[in-house]
């Protein structure tokens, strides 16, 4: 099973960050933020056959691929900006860590903004 | 998956480590922090690789 893989590699890196962050602190932040990336590019595979899967119903459903793709756009986006804000906070940044986080946020709103638009248009057509 | 770049990454920095403190015995700081410095840019050159093959992914699946 995968998860006893991904559970041993996270305990063996994070003992190896230990080790080295008494002697050279920017190389262990370096350890933490790789055994992060090549964790989550496992999971980035799994998650593309939900992708799929979700994208096959959309389009049975004739939903329209707008709002599904800005959907996926959206969860991109949260994705890549908590990963970076946990590295930054990792570090000790926590000012970059939430400043990171701040830009996520407005990037997703200003991607929301069409679909709340079309929202208020449908919700103005349907009142008297 | 390429596990084995975490161990290669944790040599460097244990080896750079125990130089560092080597030539900063034998009296060459200089030395120590040059070495300090190439071990960091090798690691990082690595870091950068993965780190564009995760944005790549991550722009590939999510349509990006």
């Amino acid at each position: 099973m995968e998860i006893f893989q991904i559970v041993g590699l996270g305990v063996v890196a994070t003992i190896l960050a230990i080790v080295i962050k008494a002697h050279r602190p920017e190389i262990a932040i370096q350890i933490s933020l790789l055994t992060g990336i090549i964790i989550l590019v496992v999971i980035l595979g799994k998650i593309s056959a939900v992708v799929d899967l979700l994208n096959s119903y959309a389009q049975k459903v004739n939903i329209d691929l707008i709002y599904f793709s800005t959907l996926l756009k959206i969860i991109g986006i949260a994705y890549i900006a908590e990963f970076g804000a946990e590295v930054c906070r990792d570090a000790g940044e926590g000012a970059i860590a939430s400043k990171v986080e701040l830009a996520g946020k407005v990037i997703i709103i200003l991607l929301a903004v069409p679909i709340i638009t079309s929202l208020l248009d449908l919700i103005i057509s349907i009142l008297p | 998956m390429n596990i084995d770049l975490i161990f290669r990454i944790a040599a460097i920095g244990i080896l750079v480590s125990v130089l560092n403190a080597l030539l900063n015995k034998s009296g060459r700081e200089e030395q120590a922090m040059m070495t300090t410095i190439a071990g960091l840019v090798v690691v990082l050159l690595m870091i950068v690789k993965e780190i564009a093959h995760l944005f790549d992914t991550v722009k590939t699946l999510f349509q990006l």
